[in-house]
């Protein structure tokens, strides 16, 4: 048991390194999945950690994107005469300006979602339940609404950036490994962060609001910070997503409200809600689902997405992981003692 | 900025556009009301909040557009949209919402956001994604030289809304039904005790919601066009209307929807047609940031 662990942990990074080398053909949907599981991990650190049911992150990735863009073309040439030339030819990045301007991006998107976060949280964390998630899907429907008719940031035709300067597979290569670091460090620091106070405080918030805030519990500094550092990956990973799709415009691939924004809560819904594993396995078992529906069912994919959702909703919500939590528990290291009277009792 | 000046100008310079403004507003918010209405009343009654509701009242509008396509005359289509969409109400009702009345909030959004996602796309199998409309044939009225055009058709449009509406006021005050739902709302567990079958009083509501949404949806199918990704557009309409009038209030969810109407026609003159669908999402965190400051409790802690 105690070799088991460490094996099984340099199995599966020594896949994740090999993973685009073994399947070549599969590297773009790899990417995507690793998005999937970045999104879903950081939504389940607010909708399953701390029972705040977010239906807006994907705000988050949508102001990555643009950010991202909008730094990324601003250290070499003027946003606004860009934007106006619609991506034309004229615009030649060197490799330099490329890779500082992705770099730079991608790392102000984070910081620029953090605050973000910070700002709306303020306005939205006093709303309860089902107004919370009708307010954060206010913000993300309304923010891609006014991006939409910003001429600045090319409209609503959206932004092209530049392409990848080397070899295009390489390319797929670069940004492949760009998610999978992300999302590997979001992995170690939800695991170490689950298990700190910190972790038992938003758990505390989730179980019972109240009584946290009568143990002392600053309840609204915890939830800004929990959804800050979610939405610092996500405007990463919107960030990678900007530079990996090379254009994109503002309602249908930016604040793709009704596609990213509910794929990452079935993704939780479907692993298992407050859960680490949960979100990894329910974006693995999405993605499979969406890539074969999409693939052999055109044209009912999203009535088949439909009904998963309403399915995980109604008849299976507490995800794989919650079935197997209380089929398994020997799994997870809870003891199950035999009471005399028969029963069993964690 | 010199264009949004120069169409509050013209507010100014032309009072008669104003009165354009305001007839559109009400006309377009009547509808919305009828919508909100449906949504306060599931959302009173058993706690769901239904996002499927603007799909609801797409799908009204296909069948009374169906309907006319098979020779029905088309304000036949009103009452028929009810009728059928009743049925459709009951059989989702029995599927998935009665299975989700007793879990937490956030699992009856998502039902329902699976729903809506479902139903627009089975439209858009069904019919195609084209726009479509109803003509009656009826003329236009125009009033202060022609600056002012009314419709028959709207006008019809919104007499029809009227009627519904006052119908459903008068069955939910009078009858035996409207009084053991209002009950329900009130407190579902004392309702039970007294004998009410509540599970038959959640089916009637969420088959009634379907109705009204649909005959709603088949009259705006002759006033204006439909089209099966549409739903969102009501959706959120009837959420800000409920969530700035408040459950249970009737003559509110009515005033919420005629102003919300006139706001929303306002705003898309002064700053342009873009942004019609932006200011009705901030006109819904507006009420919520409205409403969270006036519950504000004070937070005291010893120091």
């Amino acid at each position: 048991m105690t070799i088991a662990k460490p094996v099984f942990y340099l199995l599966l990074v020594a896949f994740i390194i090999a993973a685009p080398l073994l399947f070549p053909n599969f590297g773009t949907q790899l990417a995507t999945l690793w998005l999937m599981i970045i999104v879903a991990l950081t939504w389940d650190m607010t909708g399953g950690q701390m029972g705040y049911n977010s239906l807006g992150n994907i705000f988050f990735y949508g102001t990555g994107m643009y950010v991202c863009a909008v730094i990324g073309i601003g250290i070499a040439y003027p946003i606004a005469e860009y934007t106006n030339a619609a991506g034309g030819g004229i615009y030649k990045f060197t490799d330099t300006q490329y890779f500082l301007g992705a770099i730079l991006g991608i790392i102000g998107a984070g910081f620029f979602c953090s605050l973000c976060a910070l700002i709306i949280g303020y306005f939205t964390f006093s709303l309860r339940g089902p107004y919370f998630a009708i307010g954060t899907l206010g913000v993300a429907i309304a923010a891609g609404e006014l991006v939409s008719n910003w001429d600045w940031v090319g409209g609503g035709q959206g932004i092209a950036l530049p392409v990848y300067p080397y070899d295009l597979d390489q390319g797929k290569l670069f940004f492949y490994y760009l998610f999978a670091v992300t999302g590997v460090v979001l992995f170690l620091f939800l695991k170490w962060m689950y298990k700190t106070r910190f972790g038992a405080a938003i758990n505390a918030i989730r179980d019972d609001e109240e009584k946290a805030e009568a143990m002392g519990i600053h309840t609204l500094r915890y939830k800004l910070t929990t959804w800050s550092i979610s939405a610092f990956f996500v405007g990463v990973a919107g960030g990678i997503s900007a530079y990996q799709l090379i254009h994109f415009e503002p309602l249908e691939t930016a604040y793709q409200t009704i596609n990213l924004g509910i794929f990452m809560v079935v993704c939780v819904l479907l692993g298992g809600k407050g859960t680490l594993w949960g979100p990894i396995v329910g974006a693995i078992l999405f993605q499979i689902f969406k890539e074969v529906t999409w693939n052999y069912l055109l044209g009912w994919q999203w009535v088949a997405l439909g009904a998963l959702i309403v399915v995980t909703v109604v008849y299976f919500q507490d995800g794989l992981m919650g079935w197997l939590k209380t089929t398994k528990p020997e799994w997870f290291g809870i003891r199950v003692e035999e009471s005399s009277d028969g029963g069993a009792k964690a | 900025m010199d264009q949004i000046l120069g169409n509050l100008g013209l507010l100014f310079e032309f009072p008669v556009v104003n009165l354009k403004i305001i007839i559109d507003g009400v006309m377009i918010g009547a509808l919305f009301a009828l919508a909100a209405y449906g949504l306060a009343l599931v959302w009173g009654v058993m706690n769901v909040k239904n996002l499927a509701q603007g799909d609801f009242v797409i799908a009204g509008g296909y069948i009374a557009w169906w309907l006319t396509g098979l020779g029905v005359y088309p304000l036949l289509g009103v009452p028929l949209a009810f009728v059928l969409m009743w049925g459709l109400g009951w059989i989702i009702y029995k599927l998935v919402i009665a299975r989700v009345i007793e879990r937490d909030l956030f699992t009856s959004l998502l039902a329902t956001f699976g729903i809506a996602i479902m139903m627009a796309q089975l439209l858009n199998l069904l019919f195609g994604s084209d726009t479509q409309s109803v003509n009656l044939g009826f003329e236009t009225l125009f009033f202060f030289d022609g600056f002012v055009d009314v419709p028959i058709a709207k006008l019809i449009g919104v007499c029809m809304a009227a009627v519904l509406a006052t119908c459903v006021i008068v069955f939910m005050k009078y009858s035996r039904m409207g009084q053991a739902i209002r009950a329900t709302a009130q407190d579902a567990r004392a309702a039970r005790v007294l004998g009410i079958d509540t599970e038959k009083v959640y089916a009637f509501t969420f088959s009634l919601n379907a109705a009204i949404c649909g005959a709603a949806g088949a009259i705006i199918v002759m006033v204006w066009v439909i089209q099966p990704f549409y739903g969102i557009t009501y959706a959120i309409r009837a959420f800000v209307i409920v969530t700035a009038a408040g459950l249970g209030n009737l003559p509110g969810v009515i005033a919420a929807g005629l102003g919300i109407g006139a706001l929303e026609q306002y705003g898309s003159h002064i700053f342009g047609i873009g942004y019609q669908q932006a200011i009705a999402v901030l006109l819904l965190l507006l009420v919520l940031v409205f409403r969270m400051i006036q519950q504000r409790r004070s937070r005291q802690v010893l120091k």
